[in-house]
Parts: C-alpha cells; structure tokens; sequence
C-alpha cells in the first residue's frame, strides 16, 4: 500500500534525424491515493503506456519527479522500486513451469524456500490455478490465453508489491475470458488492497474498474475523475467523445438570440433538409449567454434523445441502421446535417428502417464545446440532487 | 525430383570417399571407375590409421581443441551479441557494423600479423593459438546470435528486471535458455570448423604429439611412394564420421535454429 504521486512528468524520445524528437508524456501531474485503483485510458499513442512504464522505471524520465510511498524514484531501479507488472504479452517465461514462473521473482530476490512455496500456493489457489486442472507444472505453451493471465496475474500477487502495473493486460482475451479476467481483477484489488494503476485503451475498463479515470490524449492529461464526473460531466469534447458508448453525438451549429432566450440552429455541412433547431430553457439560456451568436457544438448522448411525435424543437433523424442489443436497441441514422446515433429501450423498431423519426432531446444532459479548443462552455452545472447510494464506496461492498 | 536430384549430386563425393576407402590401391584410379569395391577391402581402415601415426592421440588433441572452442565461441559470442541486441548503449550500431567489417577480411591476411602476435606472446609451438581466440567471440556468430535475440520479446526480459533480475542473470537465466537452437547451431558450426581446420594448426603447431586430425591426414598424403588413396579415404571417412554423427545428432535442433535465425 503506497500513494503514487507524479509531478510533472514529462517525456521526450529523442528522435533520429529524420525526425524531431517527440514529447510522449507532456507535464503529467497525478496524486494516487493509497489503495486506489486508477485507470488510464486513451487512444493508441496518447502516452499511457510511457507513464506506466515510467513508473516501472522500464522508461527514463525526461522531466519532472515519481514519488512512491513520499520516496522519490527517479533514480531507483525498478528491482527496488517494490512495483509489480502484468504484460499485455503476459511475458511469461517460456521455458519454466507455472510455479517457477511465479516463484522465480522470489528466489532472485533470496526469499525462503517455505515462504516462496506459501505464497505460490496461496496465489494459485486464489487464482484457481489448481482446480479444476493442476496448471502448477504446465508449461506456458499449455496454456490458454485466460489461464497464462491468471498466471501473470499470481507472479505480480506473489511479490506482494506496494504498486501494481497493468499495461492492458485484457486485449489479448477474447470477450468472454475479458468480462471474467475484469472482474478477477476487481476482485484481486478488493482482497489485497494495493494500489493499482491500470492502462487500457477500452474505455468499457475503465468505467467497470476504475476508482478514478485518468484519460489521455497526445501526452495530457485531459480530465481526471470519477468514471460517473467523466460520463456526465465531460471538460471537453475529447473526453465526452471517448467515454461513453456508442459515442456521444455532436453537432456543430450557433446559438442565435431569439426574444431573450438561446436557439440552437444546426448548420452541417451541404444539407438540403431543414437544420435543426430548438430552444434552449432558462437556466441553459442564463448559462450560455457569453455564447450568444457564436459557433459551438452541441453535445447530446444517445440514450438522452427519446422519439416523439413531430413538435416544434423535434430532431429530425433518417433511420439506416436499427442495432437490437436485447434489453435497448440502437438507431443510428442521419439528421439534416450530421450523424446520430439514438439508444431506446422500447421494442417497437420493426419497420423503422428507412423512416424518419423525431427525437426530443434531455434538456438536463446537453453539452456545449467551443468548436476551436473543444473546451466544455456551459459553465458550472447547477448541481443536480443526487441519489444517496446505500454504500459510499464500492470498495466497502463485500464480496 | 529436382531436390532428390540435387540431393544425389551432393551425396556423391561423399559416396565416392567411401566407396574408394574400401578399395585396393590399384582400383582407386581405374577406368571406368569402380562404383562399388567388391569385395570391400575393411583392412584399409586398420591399415590407415596405423599409417598415420597416433591416430587417437590426434583424434584426443582434436577434440580438446573443439570442445574448448564450441564452449568458448558460445560463451563468448553470446554475450557480445547479448550486448549488441538487449542492451542500449551510445555507439553501438557503429560498433557491430565495424565487428561485421571484420568478417569481409580473409584469414590469409591476417595470417602473417597473428602469427606475429602469437610468437610476440610466445605462444608459437603450443596450442593457445588454436583455442584462446574462441573465447573472445567470432563476428559471424555474434551476427548470428544478436538477430536470434532480437526476436526474443522485449517484454520477457522487462518482466525478469521487474522480478528482480541483474543483466546477468537475465542473459543467463532468461535469454540463453530460450536462444537454445541458436546456440546449438554456433555450436556445431564452430565444432566442425575446428575440427575441419588444417591451417591454423599447420602454422602454430610444431611437435607431432599436438597435431590435429585434420594435420595428420596430411601424413597420408605425402609418402614417398606416391598417395595411398585407398587409406587416405578410408582416414578422411574416419575423420568426417564424428561431424556426420554429430549433426544427426542435433538436426532437428540444428534446422530449428537456422530457420529462426534466417527467417524471423
């Protein structure tokens, strides 16, 4: 148990001559409590990657300082830096059996032999490496993909480290192996209660494991919160486009001023249908006046527009594509000027394709972007009643 | 048919060694030739090596110097090509092109230079020449080595510094188990060069108690009544039989090796 704390983390992978160098992580600055389980995420080459391994110390750091537990670990090397890592190769050793890819870690490390074999145990036991197949003296080769995982997994829970690393140890697993792997490793955090930092590229891991998100884009940091501020409270367009899915919808156009209150006018690009437009309500009105007559983006995820009957301020939508996904269906089609995507949940799509629908958006659930920067402009959202859960934390749940 | 073809082609000088080891002198150069010696003349092998001189005090000095030298090039080239593929260090793409210089040089070059440095190190007349070279590693094997070990993941060897590992103990516990095939094919090659060199101990050696099999074929070519073919055959199949053997020995290995060496 440690908190991890990154000050300014920066770094640049000095390029050949061809090429410049090129900053990988640009200023990243993060506090990870004690216990934590923090998940990064972003798209392919957003620096992810490069800060956990940072933290491994498999990386030089260009700038700034990583503090583990207060100590300072820029010049540690990883050996001593009490740090566990799963692959997303799993990396295990080739030529040793199951239990000496675990013990291995210890015996380098000069433990007991009693002890190496209590712990090897414990953790093949937890993983379920022994029943119902004893996996102890495979080797990898014999393995399925789940089961070399379990075993990457019981060789960083042997170390009994302070920190674990995993760098997106799911995406060699197919679907269901990952549903299961996910939530082994939930439940792995809940039992031993290290501090756990998690990079992945499936924003679904993150939001099903994450304590708190930290998402990535071009070596940034973009936002860092809660899975649920990042979901409903998005800082810019990036962050409100990569979480969520199917994405959230967005569609460029301006605010007009009409008889004291905002009007939204979709303007998309070479569109013979009539644009968009609708009224915004007061408090929406009072809180985007400073983007009266401006060009913006209007952000609206698909499970916030419902159809309705053809009204005034109604988005126009041409069905293509009807998604049944059994419990909600998916409409994904095109409105005057932009695509859009709709979530329902009721069952009466036969027939929509080809149709034209009209969707009422949730007033409560719009989000507004500067066109340029992509920042969110709404301004602070008045602070909507939350529901009080009958836990405060996940963590405290039993199993 | 073409490989069986070309199979056979290649065969035939091997066949033919045999062949005319088991004939009696006057039929090695007949025309036609003779294909098959009837009947085989077995005496020749007795015979040949008795006319070498100490057949099996060769044949030990042989394979002294080739166990010295398959543990030295092996040891040794690995860790230089450990150096020149896992590890990162200023200048050492321009080394390992300079190291692949050094293999366009022909030993016939060098020849007269080494012979220099041995007698400078006094060493002319005893057989460090012919194996101390071996432990300070031979450009074609680390080339070998180093492109194996680059195809080894890069993962496997961050997981045993994360476990706790030194360099060393990574080379040593991780890289080298798994460079197996690798290591089998610089070691057979080696092997066989070894012991199928004749000049090196030609010019280093000097008492005949040191020579080599390789050297001591040459006592059978030189007689004054002209060449025993029939028992210079019948030695050089004695002497081509242990590489014979051991390359069925470690083919599958061997082959392994050679396809991952040459194609990933």
């Amino acid at each position: 148990m440690a908190r991890v704390t990154l000050e300014n983390l920066t770094k640049v992978f000095s390029g050949d001559r061809k090429q410049g160098s090129k900053v990988a992580v640009d200023n990243v600055s993060l506090e990870i409590s004690s216990g934590e389980f923090v998940v990064l995420v972003g798209p392919s080459g957003c620096g992810k990657t490069t800060v956990l391994r940072m933290i491994a110390g498999l990386e030089d750091i260009s700038g700034g300082s990583i503090r583990i537990g207060g100590r300072r670990i820029n010049d540690i090397p990883p050996k001593d830096r009490d740090i566990a890592m799963v692959f997303q190769n799993y990396a295990l050793y080739p030529h040793m059996t199951v239990s000496r890819n675990m013990s291995f870690g210890l015996e380098v490390r000069g433990f007991p032999k009693a002890e190496i074999a209590r712990r090897v145990d414990e953790a093949a036991r937890v993983l379920g490496l022994l029943h119902p197949d004893n996996l102890l003296n495979r080797r990898p080769k014999a393995l399925s993909g789940g089961q070399r995982q379990r075993v990457a997994l019981g060789r960083a829970m042997v170390r009994e480290p302070q920190v674990f690393l995993f760098d997106e140890p799911l995406s060699n697993l197919d679907a269901k192996m990952r549903v299961e792997t996910r939530a082994e490793i939930s439940r792995l955090h809940r039992t031993v209660g290290s501090t756990m930092i998690f990079v992945t590229h499936d924003q679904t891991e993150a939001m099903t494991m994450a304590d708190r998100i930290v998402v990535m884009s071009e070596g940034r940091v973009q936002q860092i919160g809660t899975p649920e501020d990042l979901y409903h409270q998005p800082v810019n367009r990036f962050v409100a486009g990569f979480i969520g899915s199917p994405t959230m919808n967005f569609f460029s156009g301006r605010l007009e001023k009409t008889q004291g209150s905002l009007r939204f006018v979709e303007q998309g690009e070479g569109s013979h249908a009539e644009p968009w437009a609708i009224r915004m309500n007061p408090e929406l009105s009072a809180r985007l006046a400073s983007q009266a007559d401006r060009p913006i983006v209007l952000g609206i995820r698909p499970e916030h527009l419902t159809p309705d009957s053809p009204q005034p301020g109604a988005l126009g939508m041409m069905v293509e594509l009807v998604e049944p996904m059994g419990a909600e269906t998916y409409l994904f089609g095109q409105t005057a000027g932009h695509p859009c995507t709709c979530r329902i949940t009721f069952h009466e799509t036969k027939g929509l394709e080809g149709q034209k629908i009209h969707l009422i958006p949730n007033f409560d659930h719009l989000h507004f972007f500067n066109p340029t920067s992509g920042e969110e402009v709404s301004g602070p959202k008045i602070q909507r009643i939350k529901l009080p859960l009958p836990v405060p934390h996940k963590k405290s749940r039993d199993l | 048919m073409l490989l069986l073809g070309f199979g056979l082609w290649f065969a035939l000088p091997f066949f033919w060694m045999v062949s005319t080891s088991l004939k009696p002198l006057r039929e090695t150069m007949k025309m036609p030739p003779v294909w098959l010696p009837i009947p085989p003349q077995w005496q020749n092998y007795p015979e040949a090596m008795a006319a070498m001189g100490p057949f099996w005090l060769y044949a030990a000095n042989s394979l002294v110097l080739a166990s010295l030298n398959v543990v030295g090039t092996v040891l040794s080239s690995a860790l230089v090509a450990y150096g020149f593929s896992r590890l990162d260090w200023k200048g050492r793409d321009g080394l390992f092109f300079v190291l692949l210089m050094t293999m366009m040089i022909p030993f016939p070059v060098v020849m007269v230079p080494l012979y220099g440095l041995f007698r400078e190190l006094g060493w002319i007349g005893t057989m460090k020449p012919l194996w101390v070279p071996a432990f300070l590693a031979g450009a074609f094997n680390v080339f070998l080595l180093r492109q194996f070990f680059m195809t080894l993941p890069r993962d496997l060897t961050e997981a045993a510094r994360m476990d706790g590992c030194s360099e060393f103990r990574i080379f040593w516990q991780i890289i080298l188990p798994l460079a197996r095939p690798a290591l089998l094919t610089v070691a057979l090659f080696q092997f066989m060069a070894t012991w199928n060199d004749f000049l090196g101990p030609l010019i280093f050696l000097a008492r005949e108690d040191q020579y080599t099999l390789a050297l001591g074929l040459q006592a059978l070519q030189s007689t004054i009544s002209g060449t025993p073919w029939h028992h210079l055959m019948a030695a050089s199949t004695l002497v081509v039989l242990p590489v014979v053997f051991l390359f069925f020995l470690t083919q599958k290995t061997f082959l392994r090796g050679i396809a991952a060496t040459g194609l990933k």
